[in-house]
């Protein structure tokens, strides 16, 4: 069997824009994942960052297959899942679980937690009612929930506690691969610090494959074996953690590294942020070129406006940057960053 | 004399299940052009202890006791009159969420032109030239044709610019920032945060900044106050926190957060979940959380006294010195993960 659990390749959602009410003619797309293609190895974490509306969730849901993507390729175990019918998804839905991100919102209020994480079971028809019962006592368990709670609602919870829930309910069928999209951003530092440290612990006893969405660049580090920077529905840097935390490529990752806040007040004070002008463009109408050089420190015009970058492998050890000038070295300041490279200055 | 002198604020609120403490004693006081943050988790006290201050609890619930000093005038009973003149204009707050913060059938021009009307006697043009100087200083792109926006069609980043723009427009002495960052992504919070810090030098406010992530508190604060179960568990400098934190409960925040600068495998998590101010748990309220906690932190509360040896820093909890110098030993060689 091959090592690599999914392969995504050239993945793409494009919803449509419409006017009109009676013939709905379509006026435009949002290219909210636009041409996104990494590997997923069996038991790694792999981390995907970026802003919001980067595409990170949009993504995540096509590989799912909750919502249908414009083009590409998903494989799951070697085989290609982006054509199956609904009826020959089913199986496969077993294998690939999500975790949610508000815990909140993302259970029904009217269902009893032994109902919410058993379903999953009864709608593969895992076995009798009585063995459904006993299997979702294991997980509340399992996840350090109190299995005589199974017959509680979710307001009887607390936020982690919810969580929690949500990890017991994508673990019921014994997934191959669990996405969690954003699961800890809702909660407060210390128990989130108790959600990372089960899905680590769980990773370990079930041999998991995670898919680990989030915004939190100290989370992602400390969670996930390879990381993923995402911008405007491209994939603009791939490459291990310590790779990409010690030695990034790209300015977007470089520029995010640098916000990122660390609990010492001397380190935090002292160090340059690399701040980015203005906001992320519009996805409908997404910048020439790069996708990145409305914002890029180090843009060259007539090369990053006109000539789309492909991630490419730039170094050793597989890191993977989309860039035509990728940083010589880490860290830099603000302007060296701006200054090195630019013709003029040269 | 203290900007704001907080001293011995008490909460409470009647609730059908009985009397919530949600603010115990709670003391601190902020020097005018300075930043004090506040620390804690959901259900600590932080946020209760803002809207005390403010006078913005519910008045058939709510009962407040203790003193509030703003500029040598206590907030808790001044008339409301005089009350309502301070608020918005010389104390300022910033509230978590700027979704629903905002008012949704209003342009912001108009909600921002509305504070300054409401606390200055302007014609409608100069009120609107200053909503316009104030979007520019929060760094608001084509802030003369965004103005006319709806908070709708701002994203989450610049909806919170615009909710410190209503905070400023009148150029408050003092500003109450309750999460200001929570929901926002990394790179818009770094530069909220980065925009709080340039609007304070300029204008010389005041910044209470409530918050459960130390590392924004590493970055913007002067003073820090932990708050636990509804009372100050732990008060010092910045520096002093990072460097001697002195409680199990500190020990633990900072244990409990993934660090890029620092690689652990398991994360130093707290047990258990914060206590319920319905019920709270007798002696030092953290002690069932506690890995050190020794048979008289179930009986007896510990008071709040200095640490460390200097004068700046407070801290309730029963450990002799010498362990916690063992620990804090520890915590300095980066053993998060053996401390808690």
């Amino acid at each position: 069997m091959s090592d690599d659990l999914l392969v995504v390749e050239g993945l793409k959602k494009h919803f449509p824009v419409t006017r009109g009410i009676v013939f709905q003619r379509q006026v435009a797309a949002v290219k909210a994942v636009d041409g996104v293609s990494f590997t997923v190895k069996r038991g790694e974490t792999l981390g995907v960052v970026g802003e919001s509306g980067c595409g990170k969730s949009t993504m995540a849901r096509c590989i799912m297959r909750l919502i249908e993507p414009t083009a590409g390729r998903v494989e799951f175990e070697g085989r290609e899942i982006t054509g199956l019918s609904r009826h020959d998804l089913r199986p496969l839905r077993r294998e690939m679980m999500m975790v949610l991100q508000d815990p909140y919102a993302s259970l029904n209020p009217r269902k009893r937690v032994g109902s919410i994480v058993g379903e999953a079971l009864e709608v593969h028809r895992l076995g009798t009612a009585a063995e459904i019962k006993k299997r979702v006592q294991e997980l509340l368990d399992i996840v350090g929930l109190n299995p005589e709670h199974y017959n509680r609602f979710p307001h009887e919870f607390s936020g982690g506690q919810r969580q929690r829930i949500g990890v017991a309910r994508a673990l019921a069928v014994n997934p191959k691969l669990i996405v969690c999209d954003e699961p800890v951003s809702a909660l407060d530092v210390s128990v989130q610090a108790q959600i990372l440290n089960l899905l680590k612990d769980l990773q370990q006893e079930f041999g998991l494959t995670y898919i680990f969405i989030a915004h939190d660049l100290n989370v992602v580090r400390h969670i996930s074996d390879r990381v993923m920077v995402m911008y405007l529905g491209h994939a603009v840097e791939l490459a291990g953690k310590e790779t990409l935390y010690h030695h990034p490529l790209h300015p977007y990752t470089g520029a995010l590294l640098s916000a990122v806040p660390v609990p010492n007040p001397e380190a935090a004070r002292s160090r340059q942020q690399i701040l980015l002008e203005g906001d992320v463009p519009s996805p409908i109408n997404p910048p020439s070129g790069c996708w990145f050089h409305t914002r890029c420190p180090r843009h060259h015009p007539g090369v990053c406006d006109v000539l789309e970058p492909q991630l490419a492998a730039r170094a050793v050890g597989g890191h993977e940057v989309a860039c035509h000038y990728p940083l010589e070295r880490w860290p830099m300041s603000a302007a060296e960053l701006a200054g090195s490279l630019r013709p003029d200055a040269a | 004399m203290a900007l704001l002198d907080v001293k011995d604020l008490r909460t409470t609120f009647r609730t059908d299940d009985g009397l919530v403490k949600a603010v115990e004693g709670v003391s601190f006081s902020v020097e005018p052009g300075q930043t004090l943050g506040i620390v804690g988790e959901s259900g600590s006290g932080k946020s209760v202890t803002c809207l005390t201050i403010m006078g913005l609890n519910d008045r058939r619930s709510a009962v407040t006791t203790g003193e509030a000093f703003f500029k040598g005038d206590d907030l808790l009973t001044m008339p409301s009159s005089k009350l309502r003149s301070i608020r918005g204009n010389e104390i300022a707050m910033i509230f978590q969420d700027p979704m629903t913060s905002l008012n949704p059938v209003h342009t912001i021009g108009w909600q921002l032109v509305e504070a300054v009307h409401l606390h200055q006697d302007v014609s409608r043009s100069q009120a609107r030239a200053s909503a316009l100087d104030v979007l520019k200083a929060v760094g608001i792109p084509r802030a003369d044709q965004r103005i006319d926006d709806y908070p709708h069609q701002f994203s989450g980043g610049m909806r919170q610019r615009v909710m410190i723009a209503m905070a400023l427009i009148n150029n408050p002495d003092l500003l109450l920032a309750d999460e200001p960052t929570n929901a926002l992504d990394v790179k818009p919070q770094a530069q909220i945060l980065k925009l709080m810090g340039t609007l304070q030098k300029e204008f010389g406010s005041a910044i209470v900044l409530i918050t459960h992530d130390l590392g924004v508190v590493a970055e913007i604060a002067d003073d820090v106050v932990v708050m636990y179960g509804a009372q100050v568990v732990e008060r010092a400098t910045v520096n002093e926190l990072f460097a001697r934190p002195s409680m199990p409960y500190t020990w633990g925040l900072l244990g409990s957060l993934p660090r890029i600068d620092h690689d652990v495998e398991r994360l130093a998590q707290i047990p258990g979940s914060p206590p319920s101010l319905l019920n709270p748990p007798t002696g030092c309220r953290f002690h069932p959380r506690c890995k050190y906690a020794m048979s008289i932190c179930q009986s007896v509360m510990p008071e709040l006294l200095a640490a460390g040896g200097s004068a700046t820093h407070l801290s309730r909890c029963h450990l002799d010195q010498a362990t916690r110098d063992a620990e804090i030993k520890k915590l300095e060689s980066g053993h998060f993960a053996e401390v808690t």
